[in-house]
């Protein structure tokens, strides 16, 4: 059998069963793993104690027959997932000690399922970014270098430790938010499976939020299969979310390896950007011809306001970070930077408390949504964003999915895209658009650019239809047979 | 529309966040580029077009008008920066009133 940390989450839940190896042995591997390599900084807090006491728990569930869904398996969680009892960071200095005294309904999911938890993954300070530069923490180093490069790069934003730690084997799989890209632009960073669910399919509640009407949580994982075993435990509907959605969550794994034959796959024009680099091009005419190989039929369709998509969306999440994070007073909990007054408080707090990065969303959404340019600029980017669901609704006639590529590059060094807030902002520029619809979308690792690094594909498909994205996902996964591995993993 | 010292400064304001005169100058220049970039949404012909807020499916639900919560003045109290008066049973802030 292959060593503890490089099983599937799949293999290891077998192997579990069938009591060839142990949960308290499996958390153990993980843990030294994760030590062994701090240097990715890809956690922010480790959990052994909890870890291991979960796990002896786990072993006894196993001995008597009595396994949940996840007995025994070891995920991280990202630090923006409020757990009861363990310090919550959000990666930005504004909560400092803060530990909440509940748990958020996605973790408690997972909990209730047997799942262990090893720690908290470092990420993007309050999700904002797209390079894990941002953390009040510290950057997560990817685990992947370039051929013949010995430069850290950075595993994309803002799950980057989530995505690190997966990619790592540093943890079977991890919890992950996604709200402009940031579970699938890092999954395709780390060559590592990542879905943002429909909106409404996992609770908000207790997830520190950025801008509720695009925060979604979803799994990052190594396989597509292990991804959807995730998101099943993960998902339900939440009577504490009012956008937490009343459907039935399906069995999703069984969706994974049934044949996409027949399938109508969408390829938007409007994804063809210029000056996207050949190679990127090059993986998704791959990724075509595997679909058609497979039996799908292929239909290129038009997403008209695809371009708009982007200032759009840095209209919309500033606007709704800006009201969020307008709770981080000094008052209640958190930082506190003591002033004479309760307003150089506030100001003093928030000044020291933000990173420049939240600061500046802060700024644009407050300006937005300021007396004079709310119509001009927060109302026409909702109605763009309206123009932009159209649009998918349209692409819903015709096809059942559509494919695209899931970043504009691979990963990139540390520093780099740096030089004004727009480039690095285009990172999200496939991804985006499925979070103004509210759509269930994947990243699936495809293939290797000419450096050695990995690069993704994207499946965005109807609301609620998850289980047609994990097929095809699952029919690219296996066509592509991406077995590469980052040079920085547990065992190497 | 291009964004002035001044207007860094009132935005920091109303966001009641404090800012260096280096900081705002940073800010100034970076605002203004990620403004003229957003300005490309006024290609957009909007027209009679209902704005999108948010994209549940479902209308909000009404839940039973009874009370579900409460009696956690300690869970609510335990992260507080700074408490007063008997028991600790305050948030403590500045003075706000003479």
């Amino acid at each position: 059998m292959a060593s503890l940390t490089d099983l599937t989450l799949a293999e290891a839940a077998e192997a579990l069963a069938a009591r060839k190896i142990s949960a308290t042995e499996l958390a153990r591997a993980h843990l030294e793993a994760i030590d062994r390599l701090a240097s990715l900084n890809a956690f922010i807090l480790t959990t052994p104690e909890r870890a291991l006491a979960d796990a002896r728990r786990s072993d006894e569930r196993l001995a008597r027959g009595e396994a949940r869904p996840l007995e025994g398996i070891p995920v991280a969680i990202k630090d923006l997932f409020c757990t009861a009892g363990i310090q919550t960071t959000a990666a930005s200095r504004i909560l400092g000690a803060f530990v909440p005294p509940y748990e958020s309904t996605v973790t408690a999911n997972l909990w209730r399922d047997g799942a262990v938890c090893l720690g908290k993954t470092n990420l993007d300070e309050f999700a904002m970014g797209s390079s894990n530069t941002t953390s009040a923490y510290g950057h997560v180093i990817n685990p992947w270098r370039r051929r013949g490069d010995n430069r850290d790069l950075v595993p994309g934003g803002s799950s980057g430790g989530s995505a690190a730690a997966v990619a790592a084997r540093l943890c079977l799989g991890a919890t992950a938010t996604d709200t402009g890209g940031s579970i699938r632009q890092p999954a395709a960073f780390t060559g590592t499976v990542g879905i943002k669910p429909t909106y409404g399919r996992c609770s908000r509640w207790g997830i520190v939020a950025f801008a509720s009407s695009l925060d979604q949580a979803g799994p990052m994982a190594r396989t597509v299969k292990d991804c959807a075993i995730l998101l099943r435990s993960m998902a339900g509907f939440d009577p504490k979310d009012s956008t937490s959605a009343e459907v039935p969550v399906p069995d999703f794994a069984r969706a994974v390896g049934q044949s996409v034959r027949g399938l109508r796959i969408g390829v938007p024009k409007e994804y063809r950007l210029d000056g996207l680099a050949p190679e990127i091009i090059a993986l998704w005419d791959q990724g075509i011809a595997w679909l058609r190989e497979a039996g799908c039929s292929i239909h290129e369709l038009s997403l008209p306001h695809t371009k708009y998509a982007l200032p759009a969306y840095y209209i919309i999440a500033p606007a709704e970070a800006s009201s969020n994070l307008a709770r981080y007073d000094g008052v209640r909990f958190g930082l506190r930077v003591p002033a004479e007054t309760l307003d150089a408080q506030y100001e003093a707090t928030r000044g020291e408390g933000f990173g420049a990065e939240v600061r500046r969303r802060i700024m644009i959404g407050t300006y937005v949504l300021s007396a004079g340019y709310y119509d001009a600029y927060y109302l026409k980017a909702q109605k763009v964003r309206a123009l932009i669901a159209r649009d998918f609704d349209a692409a819903w006639t015709a096809v059942d999915a559509i494919l695209t590529p899931a970043t504009p590059s691979s990963a990139f060094a540390i520093g780099e895209k740096q030089d004004d807030p727009v480039t690095m902002y285009l990172n999200d520029v496939f991804t985006v658009t499925a979070n103004l619809a509210g759509l269930p979308a994947i990243s699936v690792p495809a293939g290797l650019d000419s450096e050695g690094l990995p690069l993704g594909l994207q499946v965005i498909g109807r609301a609620f239809d998850e289980e047609t994205v994990f097929r095809v996902a699952a029919a690219l996964e296996d066509a592509a047979g991406f077995d590469a591995v980052p040079q920085l993993r547990a065992g190497a | 529309m291009s964004l002035d010292a001044d207007t860094i400064r009132r935005i920091a304001s109303l966001a009641r966040i404090r800012l260096s005169d280096e900081e705002a100058a940073t800010l100034e220049g970076e605002l203004n580029g990620i403004l003229a970039w957003i300005d490309q949404l006024n290609e957009v012909d909007t027209e009679g077009v209902a704005p999108l807020s948010g994209v549940g499916r479902m209308t909000l639900r009404m839940r039973e008008d009874v009370v579900d919560d409460g009696n956690i003045r300690e869970k609510i109290l335990a992260n507080a920066p700074e408490r007063i008066g008997p028991d600790g049973a305050f948030f403590a802030v500045p003075k706000v009133v003479e």
